[in-house]
């Protein structure tokens, strides 16, 4: 094809049965207009080092795989264009804050099995509901309250891009927190006590320092930095006890 | 999973590596000058307490050159401040609607600079007529 | 889970941030740049009689008070948390130097103001 180019690939390796630390290797990969940083991934893979090691799934954007630092910024490799680099070489690493497990991937546990756990990701409300009773109503503007915190794919972006996270990793950091609002705001959950304690302490929003890259890197425009910092201000309230007088549905 | 020797990559000099960490890191930087103002000016209260001739040797050490490349620095930094914290207060706010639409952060911003801007020229006005 | 006691001084943090956005600059600019110089602001401005009599007036007492107070206040909550920020670990001991400065600096701002006489 006339419209190919040839792109630097710079990516870091790191295979725990070998090495050490990691180092880079770099590929020469062809690229027309519309070839994301993943099918860069994939063509090394495929034609020149099957080893190399990388998350990734849906290739649209949707599913949160495919993380990866590219150029130090954390952006979804299938969301990402070669074009975009060219004619300087585009390095990708794994995702910021995260152990490295093999090549570009990394440890997500922390996340999945403690942090998201912890902000008790489900709708706690007043009464059960029977079946019988029928389903939950919503008006269009409570589904607006809490409706662009719900769009978080766990992507961990965030994370990478949260240094409040990579200096203490204690801190429940920004996918989770936005989680928690988007709970605490929706019509039908009445569980903001169940989740205040965690809230309220130092690995609650405390923890953050509004750095905002959170929010500047998510590919689904979910705003954690949003999502906490409002919740400084509530917790503020409850720490003065002054939620209760001023909160509707009586503070929950 | 089995075990496996996971690499923690260090976070020392993590804010050198991108112009948005080093943008951040002024912001938080500018306290230190603000916090130096606050002495400044505190010395300078001390020195009415004592009296004219020390509130003029206050002021005559302002003029130096010292005091003058400090308070440009500071106003640097300090503006920068202020710019930045009109630009993230819109993140302590609720979602704010204008009827059904939502509200653009940069109302909020906006206001906080239109504020700034009417407040140092009120400040100004007191100072030189009042 | 400990509650954090983050809320008072964010809060402090929070009210410094908010009058130093709005005056700190102008402030900084007057008394720090053309007073001293006398470029768009002459020298009687900020004259003996002149400042000690807003200092001896309870208004502006406030407004002192107020600023050296809350610029102090927002400053050392950046600075404590900055630190953690380069790395260095600050435990008990540095939250107390930084606080408690900015509490001795409120003190002695209140003290002189006494000090000064009332209008």
């Amino acid at each position: 094809m006339a419209d190919t180019r040839t792109i630097e690939i710079e990516v870091l390796r790191y295979n725990p049965e070998k090495d050490l630390e990691p180092h880079f290797q770099s590929f020469q990969v062809p690229f027309t207009h519309d070839t994301s940083v993943l099918q860069g991934l994939q063509y090394i893979k495929d034609r020149l080092d099957g080893s190399l090691t990388f998350r990734w799934s849906c290739r649209m954007a949707i599913c949160g795989s495919c993380g990866k630092m590219v150029n130090g910024r954390p952006e979804l490799s299938c969301h990402t264009f070669l074009r975009d680099y060219f004619p300087g070489k585009v390095r990708i690493e794994p995702l910021n804050h995260f152990p490295v497990l093999r090549d570009l991937v990394i440890d997500q546990t922390d996340f999945f099995e403690a942090k998201l756990p912890s902000i008790k990701p489900y709708l706690q409300p007043k009464e059960e509901k029977p079946l019988s009773e029928g389903t939950y109503l919503q008006t269009p503007k409570q589904l607006q309250d809490y409706y662009q915190y719900s769009q978080c794919i766990n992507c961990l972006l965030c994370y990478a891009a949260c240094p409040q996270y990579g200096l203490k990793q204690e801190f429940t950091g920004p996918a989770a927190l936005a989680l928690l609002h988007r709970y605490n705001a929706d019509s039908r959950d009445r569980g903001w006590n169940e989740r205040a304690e965690l809230l309220n302490a130092e690995k609650g929003v405390w923890g953050c320092t509004l750095v905002g890259y959170c929010s500047e890197v998510c590919p689904k425009h979910v705003d954690p930095a949003h999502a906490i910092n409002q919740n400084k201000v509530n917790s503020t309230m409850d720490y003065f006890g002054l939620r209760k007088l001023l909160m509707p549905r009586g503070g929950t | 999973m089995a075990q496996v020797r996971a690499y923690v990559r260090p976070m020392a000099g993590w804010w050198r590596r991108n112009p948005y960490f080093v943008r951040y890191m002024i912001r938080e930087g500018s306290s230190v000058f603000l916090a130096i103002y606050a002495v400044i000016l505190l010395a300078g209260l001390f020195r009415l307490a004592q009296g004219p001739a020390a509130w003029d040797a206050w002021r005559a050490a302002l003029a130096s050159p010292v005091s003058l490349v400090f308070h440009w620095l500071a106003l640097l930094t300090v503006g920068y401040h202020a710019y930045t914290w009109w630009k993230v207060a819109p993140k302590t706010a609720p979602d704010l609607r204008w009827g059904n639409r939502p509200l653009p952060e940069l109302v909020i911003t906006a206001g906080g600079w239109a504020a700034t801007i009417g407040a140092s020229v009120l400040v100004y006005v007191l100072v030189r007529w009042l | 889970m400990k509650r954090s006691h983050e809320p008072i001084f964010w809060s402090l943090f929070g009210a410094g941030g908010v009058l130093s956005a709005l005056v700190a600059p102008v402030l900084i600019f007057i008394t720090g740049i053309i007073a001293p110089i006398g470029v768009w602001m002459p020298h009687e401005a900020l004259d003996y009689p002149r400042v000690l009599g807003f200092a001896q007036h309870w208004f502006g007492k406030l407004l002192i008070l107020a600023v050296i107070s809350l610029f102090l206040f927002h400053a050392v909550h950046r600075i404590y948390h900055g630190l953690h920020d380069l790395g260095v670990h600050a435990g008990t001991g540095a939250m107390i130097a930084a606080y408690g400065s900015a509490l001795a600096g409120t003190l002695i701002t209140a003290y002189l103001l006494i000090a000064v006489g009332f209008g």
